[in-house]
């Protein structure tokens, strides 16, 4: 269970949270969506606790995360897995041991056992037979997908996804999206995922939260979303919905 | 008025700033020594560390030591050849290098060889979020990147300084002796006469402290960068202006404390 309550931060003299709230319940999968700049990485990095807020709180399974230290805090964090939105794959490591370093230093697990884990979810991926190259050598989709491997390999209970899909072609993003669906299936995860996939997102996930301005103006059911009525919501919804059928073009020009 | 008071916050704003940069920086190494002595130990990253601060090192440390030695030779000897002191040729050179030369410049030349790219790298990882992928897979920055490094700074700058020295020595032999003419037994001979343990020891001590400054500023700089590849450029350059002037700094305050 993740709960982050009133959530204040001020980024370079502009305040970027001002008053977040959410909760996210075992085992339930949440959409965050708002525009690009709206502060939704942000927000990810103060559920782990990577930055402080100013005012407010986080509760992972009903122990604050920001107050924690040491030994609980390192405990609070081995439910985590997080995916990056730049993917922060360690480039001084190949492939294959940046998706084993979690198994090596977390889990007690011998070498054939961590070898056949990596290689079944790079498989999984679709990097089958790149576990040699270094990150550098990979373009942006395979390092996203590598990195999704490296947070995946260790099971994590909470999951917190930054743009899982984004960069990669139709085809990839379904095989991403069906990976983190199998995953769930097995791990039964709480997540978080943020998106600009919209609407196809929603067919993913239990709960969805809008974030804009700083607040969350939007938190509900996939269903419920669809049919809110401010404006400001259903201008953004609408938009995720015409931009998979548009209708004009630079041809016709 | 009001400007007055802005006046007066500018100025107590500077060494607030300072306070706090200096804070930060001393705790950074109360943090690094910590988890130092925390284990388990990343043995394998502390080779690599080694691997890159210090073999990596040794041709540029061989080169410079070597013409550092012929250099203070040629210098030595006309100037000895003043008072009719030739024969103290050999003393003179190893004294210059073993308490002096050999740790300071091997620690100005490591900072520019290996400190700036640890600098970057350390920078890079932070811009890159690598860092915080560590900590959010509860694993300690610290007891990866930094004490590795600081450890390694210890163990190479020493070494890397004795390969100095003795490059060095043998530079000036080769200046002195089959260049100028001192003879080979009063270069060595008289070395024996005025060197003893306590010079060595003396440059050791300069050598492991130069071993933790630069490993430790440059670790913490390249830490704390700030964003963009402008950010890191940033961090590098401060990294090594800063590390060669604490060199030189402390050089001073140590010799005056173990005269
Ligand atoms: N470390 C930082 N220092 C200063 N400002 C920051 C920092 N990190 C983020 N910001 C600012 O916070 C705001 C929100 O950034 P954030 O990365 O959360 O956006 P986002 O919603 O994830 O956007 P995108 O969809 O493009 O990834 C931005 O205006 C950004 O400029
Ligand atoms: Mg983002």
């Amino acid at each position: 269970m993740i709960e982050a309550k009133n959530l204040h931060k001020t980024l370079g003299g502009h305040k970027v949270l001002d008053g977040v709230s959410f909760k996210v319940e075992k085992g339930e999968m949440l959409a965050l969506i708002g525009k690009s700049g709206v502060g939704k990485s942000v927000t990810l990095k103060h559920i782990v606790g990577l930055m402080k807020p100013d005012a407010g709180r986080v509760f992972v399974d009903g122990k604050d995360i920001l107050e924690a230290k040491g030994r609980s805090l390192e405990q609070l964090r081995s439910k985590f897995g997080y995916l990056f939105q730049g993917g922060a794959l360690f480039d001084s490591m190949t492939v294959f041991d940046n998706v084993a370093f979690p198994l090596k230093e977390k889990k007690k697990l011998n070498h054939q056992e961590i070898r056949e884990r990596v290689l079944f979810e790079l498989e999984q991926v679709g990097l089958a037979g790149m576990e040699k190259k270094f990150p550098a050598e990979l373009s942006g989709g395979m390092r996203k997908r590598a990195s999704l491997a490296r947070c995946l390999v260790s099971d994590p209970e909470i999951m917190l996804f930054d743009e899982p899909t984004t960069g990669l072609d139709p085809l990839t993003a379904n095989t991403i999206n069906e990976l983190i669906l199998k995953t769930y299936e097995r791990v039964r995860f709480t997540g978080i995922v943020v998106s600009h996939e919209i609407p196809g997102i929603f067919s993913l996930v239990h709960k969805v939260a809008m974030l804009y301005e700083g607040k969350i103006v939007a938190y509900g059911t996939p269903e419920e979303i669809m049919e809110v009525d401010n404006p400001i919501v259903r201008r953004f919804i609408e938009a995720g919905i015409e931009q998979g059928r548009r209708k004009r073009g630079v041809r016709e020009l | 008025m009001e400007e007055l008071l802005d006046a007066i916050r500018a100025l107590g704003r500077f060494p607030l700033l300072v306070l706090r940069l200096l804070g930060d920086f001393g705790i950074f190494f109360g943090k690094a020594v910590f988890w130092t002595f925390t284990p388990p130990l990343k043995f394998e990253r502390l080779l690599k560390q080694i691997n890159f601060i210090g073999t990596k090192s040794l041709s540029i440390i061989a080169l410079t030591g070597g013409f550092t030695g012929m250099v203070l030779a040629l210098e030595t000897f006309y100037a000895m050849q003043k008072f009719g002191a030739e024969a103290l040729l050999g003393p003179t050179v190893a004294l210059s290098m073993i308490r002096e030369l050999g740790p300071v410049i091997s620690a100005l030349m490591i900072t520019a060889r290996a400190g700036s790219a640890l600098t970057a790298e350390i920078g890079i990882m932070r811009i890159t979020e690598q860092i915080d992928a560590l900590e959010v897979m509860a694993l300690n920055p610290f007891r990866y990147l930094i004490v590795p490094n600081l450890l390694a700074g210890l163990i190479t700058f020493p070494l890397l300084t004795s390969v100095f020295d003795v490059v060095g020595i043998y530079g000036g032999y080769l200046v002195g002796v089959k260049l100028l003419g001192v003879s080979a037994g009063t270069y060595f001979g008289e070395m024996k006469n005025y060197i003893d343990m306590a010079e060595v020891v003396h440059g050791l001590y300069k050598s492991l402290s130069f071993g933790v400054v630069v490993t430790w500023i440059c670790c913490y700089c390249g830490f704390t960068t700030g964003y963009g590849a402008e950010g890191v450029s940033k961090a590098t350059t401060r990294a090594v202006v800063a590390s060669s002037v604490m060199v030189l700094v402390c050089d001073y305050i140590l010799t005056s404390l173990l005269f």
